[in-house]
């Protein structure tokens, strides 16, 4: 399977999206996946619309991008986690 | 990158106020007074909480985290503020819902990327009901920042008591 470049992203770039990242690694390592994570500033989603294959995010997007968006608030809140876990791991097989 | 600032100075009790950007007012002024951050931190945190809403929906008591850029923060620390009143603060990752908010975590990160063990455990706090609580009936900000660094770990710390 051809390697996946997964976008993390927030409003700054920095704090949750940090979290997220972290959070997906681990996940990627568990399951053998080998994922290219790129953490940036949600701003700056529209420079890999042509390379992404996912975009995970903790701020609010309205923009329709070719990818599948998923919501990562849970991975702060810990409400949900396992459901968004299962919704990246879908979205990273397929 | 600087050690982790973090004490009784940087910890608020009772703050009142009406509006989010009160808090973020009170909170970030009081960072700068300190030089913890620039003159340009508290406008750039408020307009980042616009843009980008904070707000976490966290078991037992609502929670917020505004952060903002890297170049508006001189040295990197985390302020707790505990609220007298509950002040609404939009939802992360929503554009329409609010929440509640009764204890503001503002993060001043000095470098992207580099702090995940630090925000991984801040997260847990954010999960944990208990030290929530508890840091919401304290009225000893000595013990609340005993709490905060027993929680996060804050290894490099002894320096700055």
């Amino acid at each position: 399977m051809a390697k996946k470049q997964v976008l993390v992203a927030c409003g700054a770039g920095i704090a949750t999206s940090t979290v997220v990242n972290g959070a997906i690694e681990e996940m990627a390592k568990e399951n053998n996946l080998s994922v290219d994570l790129v953490q940036i500033k949600i701003s700056e989603v529209g420079g890999y619309v042509d390379t992404a294959d996912l975009l995970v995010t903790t701020a609010m997007t309205q923009k329709d991008y070719p990818f599948p968006v998923i919501n990562a608030r849970s991975f702060l809140t810990g409400i949900g986690t396992e459901d968004t876990k299962k919704e990246i791991l879908t979205a990273l097989q397929k | 990158m600087s050690e982790i600032y973090f004490n009784e100075s940087v910890i608020l009790l009772g703050v009142e106020a009406n509006s989010k950007e009160d808090v973020l007012e009170v909170m970030s002024r009081n960072l700068v007074e300190q030089k913890l951050v620039k003159e340009t931190f508290p406008p750039a945190i408020i307009a980042r909480e616009e843009e980008y809403a904070t707000g976490l929906p966290t078991a037992g008591v609502a929670v917020a985290i505004p952060h903002t850029d890297v170049e508006h923060v001189n040295r990197k620390t985390i302020s707790v503020g505990v609220l007298k009143n509950t002040v609404d603060f939009g939802v992360m990752g929503d554009d329409k819902e609010t929440i509640p908010v009764q204890i503001v975590f503002l993060l001043a990160m000095d470098e992207a990327h580099s702090q995940l063990s630090l925000l991984q455990q801040l997260m847990k706090v954010f999960q944990n009901e208990d030290v929530l609580l508890s840091i919401l009936n304290d009225q000893n900000k000595t013990s609340i920042r005993d709490l905060m660094e027993e929680k996060l770990d804050f290894g490099a710390l002894e320096g700055e008591k």
